[in-house]
């Protein structure tokens, strides 16, 4: 059990680094949001150890370290979490493309959720770009699929 | 535990997820509102960016790597060559410095006699940006340096040229700055050429600043320079802020919208300087007061004070009066 849980919590730290690692200054308003991508990998996949819960404490972490106002982060996953956890049963059953738009549908969501809060607290309106990054995260989700379910499956989490 | 595994639960245990959910926005919401309005969870913040340190450190490890890499493979003319120029800058800013220390003491003798307060010195530190990225909707940076070296929140934050911004959090090990075109950032300035004052807004752009509160007849022209006031008790005044870009006025505005070009690289900076304000001693006016109606010598006192200044500006550090000294 507990093995599991630091193999998912890796995974999320990986994620967490991809988010921080330096980029471009051109590539940076592109950076998909990893988080939430694995985030959701492992509610679809054992939506009964991973959920709103894990979800806050994620978006809370990921606040911290972006240095966004606390709680930005951690209302999109929890919400985006809430929803996953609904819609497991069928997101698992879908052919790849179909889970890329299910799963296109959610990342757009987190990131409209964040862009109410920025707009609430800050005034900036981030150009269309912003609307890039949740299409970026759909493209590459087939293979975080893939990789996170070999590694599921080779440290036998369930 | 083992046995148990095998079947897996369907149905969700204990509290539902729509309660959790519930609970979980309004944690959320309740956060927000603190951090925005309040600002009181910088403890919390500091605590969990203490614990998250290792991540950043990692993220941050391929860029201090290479430059380690970049840095022990150079080569040695290229050293001396770069040696060499420092060198030569290094005399060139003596020089100046030399200028500058004897205006200083003259502009510390003449405040002296207009019995007016001074800061007089600035103590500073280097500090290396850390190359993690962070929000990039938020104009901040991280740097290495925290609480342990003496970092503390709303420092002043300059690069070689001009104003960078403050400091937001601090952590023990590191601390992040907030940089003056972020829009939660207002700065007290005035232009340098007039002392007109006014403030200096962030438009998330890193390239410019906004000057919203000036009539329209104010007297500002493009190029104007930008300094500090020292009006908000946070920065040391007289530091370089920006130049003025652009005028709009139009003349049914109550307001005419200015922009400026802030001087500091804030994209391209790798180092930056804390800083560090020293109050002297100077202010001891109270005192004197107290004491001259015991005297009974009150206009006596300041022709008394005139051929001084030579001696009070030795005097600086000490803290006896010389007027006292004369009067008893």
């Amino acid at each position: 059990m507990s093995e599991g849980r630091l193999v998912i919590i890796a995974t999320l730290c990986v994620a967490m680094l991809l988010t921080m690692l330096p980029m471009p200054d051109w590539a940076q308003p592109f950076r998909p949001q990893w988080v939430t991508l694995v985030l959701l990998y492992w509610v679809i996949a054992l939506p009964h150890r991973v959920g709103v819960g894990s979800g806050f404490v994620v978006g809370i972490v990921l606040d911290v370290l972006t240095g966004t106002l606390l709680g930005q982060n951690a209302l999109g996953l929890s919400v985006v979490t809430f929803i996953a956890i609904q819609l497991h049963r069928r997101i698992r059953v879908f052919p790849f493309w179909q889970q890329s738009l299910g799963i296109l549908m959610l990342l757009v969501i987190e990131h409209l959720l964040a862009l109410w809060v920025t707009g609430a607290t800050r005034g900036v309106a981030p150009g269309l770009n912003y609307w890039a990054v949740p299409l970026i995260g759909a493209l590459l989700w087939p293979w975080i699929f893939v990789t996170l379910r070999k590694v599921r499956r080779q440290f036998r989490i369930s | 535990m083992r046995g148990t595994l095998t079947i897996k639960p369907i149905f969700a245990q204990g509290p539902s997820q729509t309660t959790r959910l519930v609970v979980a926005v309004t944690l959320s919401l309740a956060l927000l509102v603190i951090d925005h309005r309040f600002h009181h969870l910088q403890q919390l913040r500091s605590t969990l960016a203490f614990l998250t340190y290792p991540l950043q450190y990692l993220a941050d490890l391929p860029y201090t790597a290479s430059r380690w890499l970049s840095e022990i493979t150079s080569n040695r003319d290229d050293l001396l060559e770069t040696n060499r120029e420092l060198h030569q800058e290094n005399l060139r800013l003596k020089v100046e410095l030399q200028k500058y220390e004897s205006l200083q003491a003259e502009n510390l003798r003449l405040r002296d006699l207009v019995d007016s307060s001074f800061k007089v010195g600035d103590r500073v530190l280097v500090a290396e940006l850390s190359s993690v990225d962070l929000d990039p909707y938020k104009q901040q940076v991280i740097i290495k340096k925290g609480a342990a070296s003496g970092v503390f929140e709303g420092q002043p934050v300059l690069d070689a040229r001009a104003v960078m911004g403050q400091v937001a959090h601090v952590t023990p090990l590191n601390a992040t700055v907030v940089l003056i075109t972020d829009t939660s950032h207002a700065l007290p300035v005035q232009v340098l050429r007039n002392g007109l004052r006014t403030i200096a807004i962030g438009t998330g752009r890193i390239d410019q600043l906004t000057l919203p509160y000036l009539p329209t007849n104010s007297d500002i022209v493009e190029g104007d320079l930008l300094v500090t006031s020292g009006l908000g008790g946070k920065f040391p005044p007289g530091y370089p802020v920006a130049t003025v870009t652009r005028i709009n006025r139009s003349p049914d505005a109550p307001f005419s919208s200015v922009f400026a070009e802030p001087r500091a690289h804030l994209d391209r900076t790798r180092e930056v300087l804390l800083v560090w304000t020293i109050p002297n001693q100077i202010s001891v006016s109270p005192p004197v007061d107290k004491e001259a109606p015991a005297d009974a010598e009150a206009p006596a006192s300041p022709p008394a004070t005139q051929p001084d200044p030579a001696n009070s500006s030795d005097q600086i550090p000490g803290t006896s009066d010389p007027n006292t000294v004369r009067d008893t």
